[in-house]
């Protein structure tokens, strides 16, 4: 690429909607994530409306929902559509696409020293292709019969049924339709950014010298395109087995009056297909937040981050198991006792890498120099959440346990927790970090404050009371917990989480207005704010096509020699050379 | 009105709330421009914010066992629940363990080590003594808890269920039905493509076993005596759970399903435990399945032998439920 830094004269068009330039098309998957994450929300505080006060009418959902809340009282589908799209958009529009697409695209090119993606044709093709995917979902929230309702695991036979739910009509085929198109854009830009690390390194940038939010991507990347391909057959299965009246998923079925033909099949196909992308998925969702931490981290700390190969080793081990672990989803599907033992041995040694992780994070914050940076608040706002949800996940991976928590609200409790949480903290982390990267301003550091500290606060009253739910057996994707006199109990615990949610919601609307009057109106920023080591602060603040003016410059050392003894300042670029008998660390 | 005043007033506050924020900006400015991005006030605020919250948190949770404590379910009214109880204690004190431990250390770190402008962090890479330590420790805790978690696994799912009350629990969207074998002991096939009419279940009436077999509406079982339930369902997915008892098992069209236990207490033992007249155990579903997934139950009474006797005796047989 090393010719192409004079560009010709870009139109509108190829500037900024068929850009080719990674810095345009991160900045694309992430106003589309955060289109999609305000959606998700959205849904999520109406269902928690309904949940916490279900007889009072609300004239707030009658409002946006209609036909489905007369009288502001919500109608039982629509409650399992909002659930389900919830579900769906914030794990793959915005903590995969809008986190991964965003910071894959951005960082890479600039931290490994290259003028852009292997092909930025291909990287063009990954943005449409979720761009189109986005609004086939936006759509299908649109159709007659609701939108799909059957869970964000969809599981057949419901999924596959219009007789069995009405969200399983035209909703679900779109469902699937924009999935199709979701999985082809993650395969193009899991591929790109693969060959980009792999060969498209400055010189002297080696793999053991990537900073960890490489890795963290490289691996991410790996995962997407070993694991969404399978979950493409299990959804092209699911809609022969919709429209063309085949049996893979469908066996032996009576619903409304009617024996079905379809024997044979087997619903519990599907949800090892699911879960075989189904887990790597989580890790695809946390690795991105855990590398842009460990980055930030050790930026902030003004220290190196400890242990940088355990960093790694931690990485690649929590990547292999991911890929053993799929069946913890399915203890109670009358699996043979004996593989439910097996995926609960593989399932708790991931508390091993997961284990040296935190013990580094907070050995790297020890006897450290912390610049509290609203990006550093939510990083280590992720460690927090990390181990928080990480340890009931000891309870939830144990088969023996998980008999009376499964599906309650206690598995919503921790994944919240240990992906969602963590992961939207990695992202709010990264856009506070690498804001001056996207837009070459700063963001306002006070509302980023107040951001964090109500965020933070409201994330945890949200999410730890359900906790609880889950041990009285409250059972998770109920419309209403009015039906069993055992659960009476519970609507002030209920109340309380809508409330947290309400207002952890709102506050939102800060980041949001933080987030585009800075675009317009922040502080310009100098061209390495935070003194960081990595190489994207070398590049020149106007953020031009092509990346560095001159020749890409040579990588001397690692990341992370923050406070190193006998420098002049607490940081040193990767593209210092070493000195007269200073020896590289690691 | 009262709605355009509403948006009124929250117009004015944004207004208000950005222009303090844009004084605060001035005011940072009129003060020079300084090189670094966080002065050390703000390090110190948010450093003290962390420690305190931080702390709060964790001595909320500490308080939530007491506040919410009485909320969860009863001890377990079967056999192996019981077993599980041990297995559950000693990960639950394991991960308050960790929790308490590494939650206080993080946010005494952020706070200790908040930064100065004179300060220098030190320059420290890694430590492998260290770093094995602790990958060496929670590789053997686990090792251990893997291996109770394990044993009790099978000593839950693993039993011989030769002298078991065999029974069927059948789920469609959105009741169950309960299907007891009679005196012979067995179950009578099934099939779905005989349902119809009285025969809900698609029981096969050629098969003679089925003659005897008794459907029900209400799951009844007698006390200390294990019973075997198998699964079924007709349209989409169910799940079949027991909170009260630890049992849980999918109900999959075209696949069955099995789960084996022993109740221990009967209602009315559990009723004046609980000091509650009018607790009934329940079998709910806890697998989505469409709009009145919510209210899928059905009502479970752990009796006496005697009871349970008389109560099955009053039933009809599958028999007598189609000559009718």
């Amino acid at each position: 690429m090393g010719d192409h830094e004079h560009h010709h004269e870009e139109t509108f068009i190829t500037k900024y909607i068929f850009s080719q330039d990674h810095k345009m098309i991160a900045k694309q998957f992430l106003i589309t994530g955060m289109t999609m994450g305000v959606i998700g929300v959205i849904m999520s505080v109406l269902f928690r409306i309904q949940l916490a006060w279900p007889d009072e009418g609300h004239p707030i959902l009658e409002a946006l929902l209609g036909k489905w809340a007369p009288d502001g009282v919500m109608d039982p589908n629509i409650y399992l559509a909002l659930v389900t799209i919830h579900g769906t958009i914030m794990v793959f529009f915005v903590l995969t696409a809008g986190l991964s697409g965003t910071f894959s695209n951005l960082l890479i090119p600039l931290q490994i020293g290259a003028r852009d993606m292997a092909s930025g044709f291909l990287n063009m093709l990954s943005y449409w292709f979720f761009f189109l995917s986005s609004v086939v979902m936006v759509i299908s929230l649109f159709v007659e019969s609701g939108p799909a309702s059957a869970g964000w695991t969809i599981y057949p036979p419901l999924s596959a049924l219009p007789q069995a739910i009405p969200g399983s009509g035209l909703g679900m085929t779109l469902w699937l339709v924009s999935m199709s198109l979701f999985i082809v854009s993650a395969l193009l830009g899991g591929l790109n950014y693969i060959v980009t690390i792999f060969n498209l390194r400055t010189k002297g940038m080696t793999m053991t010298r990537l900073p960890l939010t490489m890795w963290a991507f490289f691996i991410t990347a790996v995962l997407g395109v070993l694991s969404f391909p399978v979950l493409l057959s299990a959804c092209l299965l699911l809609i022969f087995d919709r429209s063309f009246g085949t049996s893979f998923y469908l066996s032996d079925i009576f619903i409304q009056g009617e024996a079905l033909l379809q024997t044979g099949g087997s619903p519990i196909l599907f949800q090892h297909l699911f879960w075989f992308l189904g887990h790597p998925e989580v890790y695809i969702i946390l690795l991105p937040a855990l590398g842009i931490t460990s980055e930030i981290i050790s930026t902030n700390a003004r220290k190196p981050i400890f242990g940088y190969r355990a960093m790694v080793g931690s990485i690649l081990a929590i990547a292999f198991l991911s890929f053993i672990v799929w069946g913890h989803h399915m203890f109670m599907t009358g699996m043979n006792p004996f593989l439910g033992s097996v995926f609960t041995f593989t399932t708790l040694l991931i508390a091993i890498p997961s284990a040296v992780k935190v013990f580094n994070y907070i050995t790297t914050l020890w006897k450290a120099n912390i610049q509290f940076t609203p990006a550093m608040l939510f990083s280590i706002g992720l460690v927090s959440t990390f181990i928080s949800g990480g340890l009931t996940g000891l309870i939830l991976g144990d088969s023996a346990l998980d008999i009376n928590v499964h599906d309650t609200y206690f598995v919503t409790a921790h994944f919240h927790i240990v992906m969602g949480l963590s992961a939207i903290f990695g992202m709010f982390a990264g856009i506070y970090h690498w804001y001056p990267k996207l837009y070459g301003r700063m963001m306002n550091k006070s509302l980023g404050y107040v951001h964090f500290w109500i965020t933070f606060i409201c994330a945890y009253g949200v999410f730890y009371p359900m906790h609880f739910l889950g041990l009285a057996g409250l059972p998770r994707r109920y419309y209403s917990n009015t039906a069993f006199p055992m659960f009476d109990d519970l609507v002030e615990i209920s109340e309380l989480v809508t409330v947290f949610a309400i207002v952890g919601s709102a506050v939102q609307i800060i980041f949001f207005f933080n987030f585009f009057y800075s675009i317009f109106r922040g502080k310009v920023a100098s061209q390495n704010p935070w003194r960081s080591n990595t190489m994207e602060w070398t590049t020149p603040v106007e953020r031009i096509h092509g990346n560095w003016p001159g020749d890409i410059p040579e990588v001397h050392r690692w990341a992370y020699d923050y406070s190193k003894p006998g420098m002049k300042e607490d940081f040193v670029s990767q593209i210092t050379e070493l000195q007269d008998g200073e020896e590289e660390a690691h | 009105m009262t709605s355009f005043l509403t948006y009124f007033i929250i117009a004015l506050a944004i207004i208000a709330f950005v222009q303090i924020v844009r004084i605060f900006e001035l005011a940072t400015k009129l003060k020079g421009g300084q090189k670094i991005e966080v002065t050390d006030k703000e390090n110190h605020y948010n450093a003290l914010a962390m420690l305190v919250l931080g702390l709060g948190f964790v001595l909320f949770v500490a308080y939530s066992f007491v506040l919410w404590g009485d909320l969860l379910l009863p001890e377990s009214a079967s056999l192996h629940g019981a077993k599980i109880q041990g297995l559950w204690d000693t990960t639950m004190y394991l991960i308050l363990f960790v929790f308490f431990v590494t939650h206080p250390i993080l946010f005494w770190f952020t706070y200790k080590y908040r930064g100065r402008k004179d300060n220098t962090a030190l320059y420290q890479t890694h430590n492998n003594k260290l770093e094995i330590v602790w990958t060496a420790v929670p590789a053997v805790v686990l090792t251990a808890l893997i291996v109770y978690g394990l044993q009790t696994w099978n000593d839950v799912m693993l039993v011989d269920t030769s002298n078991a009350n065999k029974m069927e629990v059948y789920a469609r969207q959105f009741d169950w039905t309960a299907r007891y074998s009679g005196n012979d002991g067995e179950l009578g096939k099934s099939n779905y493509t005989l349902i119809g009419g009285v025969n809900t279940l698609g029981v096969d009436s050629n098969d003679i076993k089925s003659h005897d077999d008794k459907i029900v509406r209400e799951i009844h079982l007698p006390v200390n005596k294990q019973v075997l339930m198998k699964f079924r369902s007709q349209d989409v997915i169910h799940s079949a759970y027991l909170p009260h008892f630890g049992v849980q098992m999918n109900c999959v069209p075209g696949m069955n399903t099995q789960f084996a236990f022993t109740p221990t207490k009967t209602t009315s033992q559990m009723r004046s435990e609980l000091d509650n007249d009018e607790f009934d155990y329940v079998l709910l579903c806890n697998k989505i399945c469409g709009a009145a997934h919510y209210n899928m139950q059905i009502k479970v009474i752990v009796e006496s032998q005697e009871e349970y006797d008389a109560w099955l005796n009053e039933q009809k047989t599958f028999k007598e439920l189609i000559t009718l």
